[in-house]
């Protein structure tokens, strides 16, 4: 392919000489650096004054009606706590059984079982009954709301990027805020989760009552329905499928914040369970809890989307209506007999502690022995990673190379030979594909020679600028620009750029492993059975829990978080890389096998490209899985960003711990809105469109 | 016309159930512009509506005016984009014409309260829409007795109402499906169904038969004429199938770019078509099948005597043979046994020669 040089390419061009420039500035000039001290604004500091204000002036409001909350999520913990295990395990099986049937049954009885056994079964009900009153409360909320928004357009450009903002800032950063306003306790959990689990229900409400389709309402007025009857009896009935998907992404999102709110503590469930047994390094014990949130939270997304399902079948009513009355029925009756029967026979009632069973010792025992054995392995694996991919990363070939780390001292000639092999091969991409491809590699080469935390902040701020203009317009780039101004004044660029370090390369390693792993399960259908259920698991395990098995072998540290970022951001890469190689048009795929090409020409040249829009929407999510992840792996010991939210908390300094968790949003919104304007670009580039 | 009596419709009477009257619909940013008066009355609507195309406005309607009789079956035709819908949709207020006006038995449906209008629709208008509208979540006895149901009607009551429009559109047995469960000649006729639930006055059929295959299609139409021969209604019917039109229509009109171009019986327009644009509608018509001897019947002053007589619906084509050898003709009689004049196979000839688009060949003399 020729290159065209085109505009863009000088543009970038300038911009990288000047970057060249500015680091050749920085041994002169301080503030190419860092940016001053003295001209930080103190936005912590004010919102802390205004944080004051608030709680001195209208703390009562908030307190009461903390207390007015304590009362529901009272009442249902008793009444969870005070049926026997058997009754409430009875009542869960049933629901799952109605929901979808007998394989889901069998898996919750299981569950069930296991949270008795093991000895978790009061925990549990304290989260389940947090997630009881949350998940009502923020369906009719989100359903409100959405409804508004779907009223109004005015109300809907109020309502959806606060959606944003409240899906995308970490939640630790208005946990805090919860807890200075209603007070310790559980109500921060309702209130946290509440918050984090709405913005689903309103989107789905939306984009439900939406698409009822134009003649379906027609036929409604038409049927001489008043305004009322129209919306209530065609309107929602007619969107329920995508209402019930809103309940359910709102119950899983309720459900991981109950877990992540109770890093607060004090609510003595399974959340801070898990918590307290990292912290006492006890991994056993936190592996076991842990997966009681990850049974938990299959089961509760089994149960909420089979319902979903079930009710877009619209199978034969009498049928259902049928097993309804009757599951009622069974429900009070088969409640009532094995609630005599618990009180029968304790043990149905309360599982006694000397009856639990808990491999946890053996399984320190074994960890333990895994770890004093294969101590130089792991360590190989740590230094390697440490060494030569992170390090490199954060502070550059320049920094990091030396004797004790590569063994040898980084001389004028290697980074001559760098400098130029780099520009060769950049001279080359030019040639042979894109000017453009050039120009990433140069970019790359620069940063990671110079390492991203010590490249001069102004030409970052310029070059992710005008990335954003050239892929998403002008308005995108000012908003880039302003978004990154924010960081930069506030002082905490420094941390933002170890976030996006780690961040980077989590997401890369993720998004290369996990398109290989998706374009491999696109050519095999076991390869393909085999990893959807994995995919499944991970993308309904809280996040907590999928830090477990790295903090137990890795310790605490960055390389820990890595892994455990990477676990869970591979997964969308993975789905989406499939489903675009799946789902492309036959046509095509046809006419390419008729011109001859072979598998790997029909891999690289044709299915590939088509599927990049796809693509690009898995690593828009594989970013946004990512950067979740990340705020949770603070836990483990970060420095970015993530790590000054994490302090922020336990500070109790609410301002830093917000500021901080907004610039998170504003880099994940940032790579959100660049990679989604990518996808556009090519969609209709290639004429096609994804959904 | 002295045929026109003959053959109309004898259900048909003369009253106009429904007018519509000037009507105009316009898109665009601000269409009131347009109008001084709400009438939608003015001197030249061509004129208007080009200009206000040029206006970047869309003309969706213009000057739309007909009528329709109590129990005639009135069909629209036009090409894509020329109003058909829209107008079915002004009559019905689904969408609020910019001017003119809708007689409902001689009363503005356009100045109703949202309170009469919703009692209008519970009462007197049915429509059935082209993709049927169903509601996903109710089953067909539940869709039809779904209009009911909003007016209030209790659930057993209901029930019975809809068994028996759904015995009248064949669906006895398919009660508790739901409509992905149905074909989609099953659910236009849930859509039917549902429409005569309420018993309307006025039924407004959007292209209901085109997303049909032509042998059910056929059936439906038969069933459609079947229903409107024991319920009589005043129907707006919309197709984009000439032979349809053909079957079921009593009167038709021709749209194009939301004016109507001709109204008239389907043998006018066979007929008598005022421009090419209608000729094209009716080019792949099977004439001599069409028309009937009352339409090729050329008058006489006097008795007619000598020549053999014939019923003044007979199909031209079971005639030709006849008349190939009778030079003479043979006298057309009206139902009630007077003459209504000679058809002679230079009339056949005549007849068809108005509606072939061929250009004469030039004939020496
Ligand atoms: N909501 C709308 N906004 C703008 N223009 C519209 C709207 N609805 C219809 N139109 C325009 O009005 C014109 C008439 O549309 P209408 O639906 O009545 O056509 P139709 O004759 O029913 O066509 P078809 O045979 O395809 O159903 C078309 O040009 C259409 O684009
Ligand atoms: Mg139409």
């Amino acid at each position: 392919m020729e290159g065209r040089l085109d505009h863009g390419v000088y543009q970038w061009l300038a911009i990288i000489l000047i970057t060249l420039g500015l680091i050749a500035a920085q041994p002169h000039i301080d503030w190419l650096t860092s940016y001053p001290k003295n001209l930080i604004v103190p936005f912590a500091d004010w919102l802390n004054a205004m944080m004051d204000w608030l709680v001195t002036h209208l703390g009562w409001l908030f307190m009461g009606v903390s207390w007015l909350l304590e009362w529901p999520i009272k009442g249902v913990r008793i009444i969870l706590q005070a049926l026997p295990w058997l009754v409430t395990g009875f009542l869960i099986c049933l629901v799952a059984f109605i929901a979808s049937g007998w394989k889901l049954m069998l898996f919750t009885l299981a569950s069930c079982l296991y949270m008795v056994i093991i000895g978790y079964w009061s925990e549990s009900m304290n989260t389940l009954s947090l997630v009881a009153i949350s998940v009502p409360m923020a369906i009719l909320f989100g359903f409100g709301l959405g409804v508004w928004a779907f009223n109004s357009r005015q109300a809907e450009r109020v309502i959806m990027p606060m959606l944003d903002i409240l899906q995308t800032v970490p939640a630790f950063a208005y946990l805090l805020l919860i807890l200075m306003l209603f007070g310790f306790g559980t109500v921060v959990g309702l209130i946290a989760s509440v918050l984090y689990s709405f913005p689903p229900m309103v989107r789905n409400t939306i984009v439900g009552l939406r698409r009822v389709p134009a003649e379906v309402i027609e036929s409604g007025l038409m049927s001489g329905a008043t305004a009322r009857q129209l919306f209530w009896q065609v309107r929602v009935p007619s969107s329920k499928r995508q209402l019930l998907l809103g309940v359910n992404q709102a119950t899983m999102a309720s459900l991981s914040m109950v877990i992540i709110a109770s890093i607060i503590g004090g609510t003595a469930d399974i959340g801070w369970e898990v918590l307290s047994q990292i912290r006492k390094a006890q991994f056993g014990e936190s592996l076991l809890a842990g997966l009681v949130i990850a049974l938990m939270a299959m089961v509760i997304d089994r149960v909420t989307s089979g319902l979903a399902s079930q009710s877009g079948e619209y199978e034969n009513r009498k049928g259902s209506q049928k097993l309804r009355q009757h599951s009622l029925m069974i429900a009070v009756g088969g409640g009532l007999a094995f609630y005599a029967l618990a009180k029968l026979v304790p043990v149905l009632e309360v599982w006694p502690r000397e009856m639990e069973f808990s491999p946890a010792r053996s399984m320190n025992e074994s960890l333990t022995y895994l770890i004093v054995n294969f101590r130089k392995e792991i360590e190989m694996i740590k230094t390697v990673a440490f060494f030569f991919v992170m390090l490199p990363t954060k502070i550059g070939l320049q920094g990091s190379i030396s004797p004790f780390t590569w063994g040898f001292e980084l001389q004028t000639w290697h980074s001559l030979a760098y400098a130029t092999s780099m520009t060769v091969i950049g001279a080359i991409c030019a040639y042979r594909f894109n000017p453009y491809i050039a120009i990433f590699v140069l970019l790359f080469a620069i940063f990671f020679y110079f390492g991203l935390t010590k490249m001069p902040w102004p030409s970052l701020v310029l070059i992710y600028s005008f990335a954003a203009w050239r892929v998403g317009g002008l308005r995108l780039g000012i908003g880039t620009f302003f978004g990154l101004g924010f960081i930069v004044v506030t002082g905490i660029w420094p941390e933002a750029m170890l976030s996006v370090y780690l961040c980077s390369i989590a997401v890369i390693i993720s998004f290369i492993l996990g398109a290989g792993l998706g374009i491999w399960a696109a050519g095999s259908d076991t390869v393909s059975a085999i990893l959807r259920p994995i995919n499944d698991t991970l993308q309904t395990m809280p996040l907590f829990v999928i830090l477990i098995p790295f903090v137990m072998i890795f310790k605490i540290g960055e390389f820990t978080a890595l892994l455990a970022i990477i676990a869970y951001a591979i997964v969308p890469a993975i789905r989406y890389t499939e489903h675009g190689l799946r789902n492309l048009s036959e046509g095509v795929i046809e006419a390419a096998e008729m011109m001859g090409c072979t598998k790997r020409q029909m891999l690289w040249s044709v299915k590939i490209p088509l599927a990049l829009p796809v693509m690009m929407l898995g690593l828009n999510q594989t970013i946004m899985y990512g950067i979740a992840m990340l705020v949770i792996a603070a836990l483990v010991g970060t420095n970015g960003l993530e790590q000054v939210v994490y302090i922020g908390l336990s500070d109790g300094n609410f301002g830093v711990g917000l500021i901080a968790g907004m610039a998170l949003a504003i880099i994940a919104m940032i790579a959100d809105r660049m990679t989604q304007a990518w996808s556009r670009n090519r969609q209709s580039d290639l004429d096609i469109s994804v959904t | 016309m002295t045929s026109e009596a003959a053959v109309s419709n004898a259900a048909a009477s003369t009253k106009v159930k429904l007018s519509c009257r000037n009507v105009w619909k316009i898109y665009g940013e601000n269409p009131a512009q347009f109008f001084d008066a709400g009438n939608g009355v003015v001197d030249t609507p061509q004129a208007l509506a080009d200009s206000i195309a040029n206006n970047d406005h869309i003309v969706a309607n213009a000057d739309v005016s007909f009528d329709v009789h109590v129990g005639e079956i009135f069909v629209i035709m036009g090409l894509s984009g020329s109003g058909k819908s829209t107008i079915v949709r002004c009559i019905s207020r689904l969408v609020e014409p910019t001017a003119g006006a809708i007689l409902l038995d001689g009363e503005d449906v356009l100045k109703k309260s949202d309170a009469e209008l919703i009692d209008i629709r519970r009462h007197k208008m049915g429509m059935v829409f082209q993709s049927f509208g169903l509601m996903p979540h109710l089953n067909v006895i539940e869709n039809i007795a779904f209009p009911l149901k909003l007016q209030g009607i209790g659930e057993q009551d209901r029930y019975t109402q809809a068994e028996r429009v759904i015995e009248l559109v064949g669906l006895q047995g398919r009660e508790s499906n739901f409509p992905n469960e149905l074909s989609g000649g099953q659910q236009q006729r849930v859509g039917i169904a549902r429409s005569l639930a309420v018993e309307p006055e006025v039924w407004l059929l959007d292209e209901p038969f085109s997303a049909l295959d032509p042998l059910i299609r056929k059936r439906m139409q038969d069933e459609f004429l079947r229903i409107q021969s024991v319920l009589n209604k005043s129907i707006v019917f919309i197709t984009h199938d000439f032979q349809e039109a053909l079957r079921v229509a009593d009167r038709m009109a021709i749209m194009r770019d939301g004016a109507i171009v001709q109204i008239g019986r389907p043998v006018d327009l066979i007929l008598n078509p005022v421009d090419d644009y209608v000729r094209e509608f009716t080019r792949d018509v099977p004439w001599e099948s069409v028309l009937s001897a009352a339409d090729v019947a050329e008058a006489v002053d006097g008795p007619v005597s000598g020549i053999g007589r014939i019923a003044a619906d007979t199909p031209i084509d079971s005639l030709l043979s006849y008349l190939g050898d009778n030079a003479d003709g043979v006298a057309v009689e009206a139902a009630d046994g007077s003459i209504i004049g000679i058809a002679r196979a230079a009339n056949v000839v005549k007849a068809l020669a108005t509606g072939s688009g061929a250009t004469p060949a030039v004939v020496r003399k």
